[in-house]
């Protein structure tokens, strides 16, 4: 016999007690909790995904359609950067030109990627609750390790449409066939003393840019 | 409305005098208590070890004692939380081991008859302020039985904080367990010692002259660790604190 | 293969030494304070914590109770993503699965996310025979390794030491595996960090094989999910060409929607963060991006036979959070090297045992390493019932029964060594179930009151060593309530109830 069919078995047996008609939607399960938690306007959501941002350490920026490749450019001047990786997705004309620019594509190894100084891309969502950004791995997000293995990863989320309230809101609009990575603050550790640590093995500088129409978050707009 | 006290071996053996301020006080708020003689332990030393079956002959023997009578008032949280959580569970394993249902049965009469003794005043007689006089600083210690397996919640301090006299200190960490639970004060003495050891300097700390709670089995643990401390602070049963009154002050 | 270490003593007998080291409990005080605190303040902000609590453990106890069907639509997701599945009936068969693997990438090297299904298996000590390196890349995880010691905490496994203790250890051994630690290295917990994060990254970089657990697989999808803070967890499963998760069955779960209960309940739980810094989910192999090739190896280990005891059956609802741990007073105290396994804590004085059949006698001292305070069952983000499951097992260590082994229904004797305790709680109980014979000890006690010594002989020292016995008073309630008031108009019907219906019956014949 396999350990696949002994394994099987040993549960078959172990669940004597379960009636072999019940169905798995037949046991009790009350989803009596909230799908958000309060009720927000949209300006409101981004106010409280920028405060949650900002309570674990990340720098958050606002800037405008237009404006936004002047806010990176000054991002990666602040950080000194003379080279940054960016997913396909993401458009050349965000980037500054003095900056080299290295195109990410499945022949870079990390060895290459730790030569990079940042990295910039989009999120496919971002959760206000919990101060989250979500990659996956689309055209303007990349692959996994880009966001990885540079010490500075500068995201842009754009407002309001990318932002969401609440986790249950969050994993509605994601697909879980693609790789995700959810990225609340910079990597950090509680590891001595419980005592939290920003910066481990990830980029330990996240800088978010919310990126919306002039205007949008004006009070009279809500 | 027929009354009978479950004293509870501890008391009966070794705090008579938490037994006799519960009829010195129901007595006084104009209820007749009983003392059904035929009462004993009601298991949980044993059940707690593991001694399950060493157990089923005190369910069946409370609820012979306590036939017939509608409220059963304990005062002990860890005692009627025995009866109120794990007669159900004994009566429950029994049946799951081909023993049929009376057990079961048993639990069923007795667990909704069955009172902590201040939920007993302050569920069933409604009241607070039982007149009582006790002027001396108090801290309370919420036993673990009685703070999560029952949730007597703020039931105690209502109580206390009606005491006429009595001032009411702050105990660091209360809802901390003070280290006794029964067989594991001498299975696990070391741990149980520190646990005790922290408790007895926070009631110390609280500069409170009486450390109260409603668990007289915990109170001897803290008592005696207080005691072999030098320490000068007076454990006392929330009973004795209630039934002290003016006229005859405990 | 026991979860247990090789050559623990019973827990008693651990904590009475480890009670006793000062700098211990001092730095376990700090730290499980300190997490008490921030974990109270992130529980408030959600006013459904409890709906979310319950529905955490209803999700649990659906898969649980459905476990077949969900493995078996686990692996057919899985597999139809691009991954192997593999099934381990024991540990000993799961690291036999992963040598395989790991050879046939011919690489003598992996990194590793940290993960408590290989510890309990004891991978690395199994890698290590066969030749592999096996690096661990979690800060504390690098910190028990550096140090030869063992994890003393599920989320903090090096809890038990202070900055200094690590910054010592860095100094010292770090050279030995890789990059040493920098020269002047401070204790400061950012420049320990920066120490750690120089000497692993090298090894993320050049790592070909990634070995991970995952706190959660989604039967409907295939996907897996790592919680982590550090980046770790995102290097070991993104950088190597080769990934190997070895997960215990019970972490499946059935939708990608019951996410949404789990990445609330766990972050907030564990480190007391809103969420946590980096959580990853990959379903299968995805071209270009992460490993070519990914094994999920499924594990039993014991698992089953803790399925088959409807009161145990609970304990698998367990996400590895480990507030029950920063709660629990017993833990706080004795440290977790006390428990004698990856898993301390209440969690673990219920889950070591039943992974290991109670078979050695550290496991059958596990479910009394305990005061029943409940604490643990307050603060469980899945509502498991740990006094209960406790009280549970010491039925078995004292009483025997029946219990599943090995997938086999068994018939389970008494532990050794409980015969004068077992003779003691028999004597209690039919003295308590016969009041005349109650009165009359009550009485002789009473009279011998003023012999009693102030320490005791014998299992009484275990009391009198730290504190004082009661007096016993002259007289009981029960002959104040004669003297007082009468014989009670109740009087007992008769001296025994035992044997009336049957249920009664002595254990020794059953």
């Amino acid at each position: 016999m396999s350990s696949r069919e002994t394994v099987l078995g040993r549960v078959r047996r172990a669940l004597a007690d379960v009636p072999r008609a019940e169905r798995p939607e037949q046991t009790p399960l009350d989803r009596a909790y909230l799908r958000v938690h309060g009720r927000r306007s949209p300006r409101e959501t981004a106010k409280l995904l920028a405060a949650h941002l900002t309570d674990y350490r990340a720098h958050v920026h606002h800037s405008t359609p237009e404006s936004l490749p002047e806010t990176i450019a000054e991002l990666l001047a602040r950080r000194g950067s003379r080279s940054v990786v960016t997913p396909a997705g993401v458009p050349q004309e965000w980037l500054p030109m003095d900056v080299e620019q290295v195109r990410d594509s499945a022949t870079l190894t990390p060895l290459d990627l730790d030569a990079v100084d940042s990295v910039v891309t989009g999120c496919a969502v971002a959760v206000a609750e919990t101060g989250t950004l979500v990659l996956d791995a689309s055209a303007d997000q990349g692959r996994r390790r880009i966001t990885l293995v540079p010490d500075h990863h500068i995201c842009v989320v754009r407002v309001p449409e990318q932002v969401v309230d609440s986790v249950p809101l969050a994993l509605e609009r994601l697909d879980p066939a693609r790789p995700q990575t959810w990225i609340s603050g910079p990597s950090a550790t509680s590891d001595i003393e419980l005592d939290r640590v920003e910066g481990v093995h990830g980029p330990r500088t996240l800088d978010v840019v919310l990126v919306g129409a002039q205007g949008w978050d004006a009070p009279d707009a809500t | 409305m027929r009354v009978a006290l479950f004293v509870t071996c501890v008391n009966d053996a070794l705090y008579p005098r938490t037994g006799q301020a519960v009829v010195t006080l129901l007595e006084r708020l104009g209820v007749r208590v009983d003392f059904p003689e035929a009462q004993s332990c009601c298991g949980q030393p044993q059940f707690n070890t593991g001694y399950r079956h060493a157990t089923e002959p005190l369910v069946h023997r409370y609820a012979a004692a306590f036939e017939g009578y509608d409220h059963i008032v304990v005062p002990s949280g860890s005692c009627a939380a025995m009866v109120r959580e794990n007669y159900p569970r004994i009566g429950a394993k029994a049946a799951a081991e081909g023993r049929g249902g009376v057990l079961s049965a048993v639990a069923e009469r007795m667990v909704p008859r069955t009172y902590e003794l201040t939920e007993f005043l302050v569920d069933v007689l409604g009241v607070t302020d039982v007149g009582a006089y006790y002027p001396h600083t108090v801290t309370y210690h919420p036993t673990c039985h009685g703070l999560r397996m029952l949730g007597l919640g703020e039931r105690p301090r209502m109580l206390l904080e009606q005491v006429k006299g009595l001032e009411l200190r702050e105990l660091e960490g209360a809802e901390e367990c003070c280290g006794f639970g029964g067989t594991f004060a001498v299975k696990n003495a070391a741990v149980s010692s520190a646990m005790g050891a922290d408790k007895a300097r926070h009631i110390e700390e609280s500069g409170a002259e009486s450390v109260c709670t409603v668990d007289n089995s915990c109170l001897m643990h803290i008592g005696g660790t207080l005691s072999r401390a030098g320490s000068r602070v007076r454990p006392v049963h929330l009973a004795e604190i209630l039934a002290s009154t003016e006229e005859s002050p405990l | 293969m026991s979860v247990t270490y090789l050559g623990m003593p019973p827990f008693p007998e651990a904590a009475e030494t480890s009670t006793r080291d000062e700098r211990l409990r001092g730095n376990l005080r700090h730290a499980t304070r300190t997490i008490r605190n921030k974990r109270a303040g992130a529980v408030a902000e959600l006013a459904d914590w409890s709906a979310l609590r319950t529905a955490g453990a209803q999700v649990k106890d659906r898969t649980l109770r459905h476990l077949d069907h969900y493995l078996e639509q686990l692996e057919a997701s899985v597999t139809a993503a691009g991954g192997t599945v593999h099934w381990a009936v024991d540990a000993r068969e799961a690291n036999q699965i992963v040598t395989r693997l790991v050879r046939e990438t011919g690489e003598r090297e992996v990194v590793k996310v940290k993960s408590m299904a290989t510890q309990e298996i004891g991978l690395n000590e199994a890698l290590a025979r066969a030749g592999i390196s096996a690096y661990e890349t979690d800060l504390a995880e690098l910190i028990v390794q550096l140090g030869d010691d063992h994890p003393s905490h599920i989320l903090v496994p090096a809890i038990h030491r202070n900055r200094g203790e690590i910054r010592d250890i860095f100094r010292k051994r770090m050279g030995r595996w890789g990059r040493p630690a920098p020269e002047g290295l401070s204790d400061r917990p950012a420049e320990l960090a920066e120490a750690a994060r120089l000497h692993l990254r090298e090894k993320f970089l050049n790592a070909k094989v990634g070995i991970s657990g995952a706190n959660f697989m989604v039967a409907e999808s295939g996907t897996l999910v790592v919680v982590e803070s550090e980046g770790n967890g995102r290097m070991c499963l993104t950088l190597p060409e080769t990934l190997i998760s070895v997960v215990g069955i019970e972490k499946v779960v059935p939708t990608w929607r019951d996410l949404e209960v789990f990445l609330q309940l766990l972050p907030r739980s564990s480190t007391a963060e809103r969420m946590n810094p980096y959580t990853s989910t990959w379903t299968g192999t995805t071209d270009s991006d992460g490993p070519r090739d990914f094994h999920l190896v499924l594990l039993d280990n014991g698992r089953t036979d803790t399925l088959a005891d409807r009161v145990g059956r609970q304990t698998l609802r367990c996400i590895r959070c480990s507030a029950c741990l920063n709660v629990c007073p017993v833990y706080e105290r004795a440290g977790g090297h006390a428990y004698g396994s990856p898993y301390p804590g209440p969690i673990g004085a219920i889950l070591t045992p039943q992974l290991d059949s109670m078979e050695t006698g550290l496991d059958a001292s596990l479910p009394y390493a305990s005061s029943l305070c409940g604490a643990c069952y307050e603060m469980c983000p899945v509502a498991i019932d740990i006094p209960e499951v406790l009280v549970h097992l010491r039925e078995r260590v004292v009483q025997g029964g029946t219990a599943t082994v090995r997938g086999q229904r068994t018939t389970v004797r008494p532990a050794k060594g409980h015969a004068a305790e077992r003779a003691a709680m028999r004597a209690a109980s039919w003295t308590f179930d016969h009041p005349r014979v109650l009165r009359t000890g009550e009485g002789f006690a009473a009279r011998a009151r003023r012999l009693m010594p102030r320490r005791l002989p014998g299992p009484g020292r275990a009391w009198t060593d730290t504190r004082d016995v009661p007096q016993v008073p002259a007289e009981s309630f029960r002959d104040w309530w004669r003297r007082t008031r009468g014989p009670s108009a109740s009087a007992p019907a008769g001296d025994s109830t035992t044997g009336a219906d049957g249920t009664g019956q002595r254990e020794d014949t059953r």
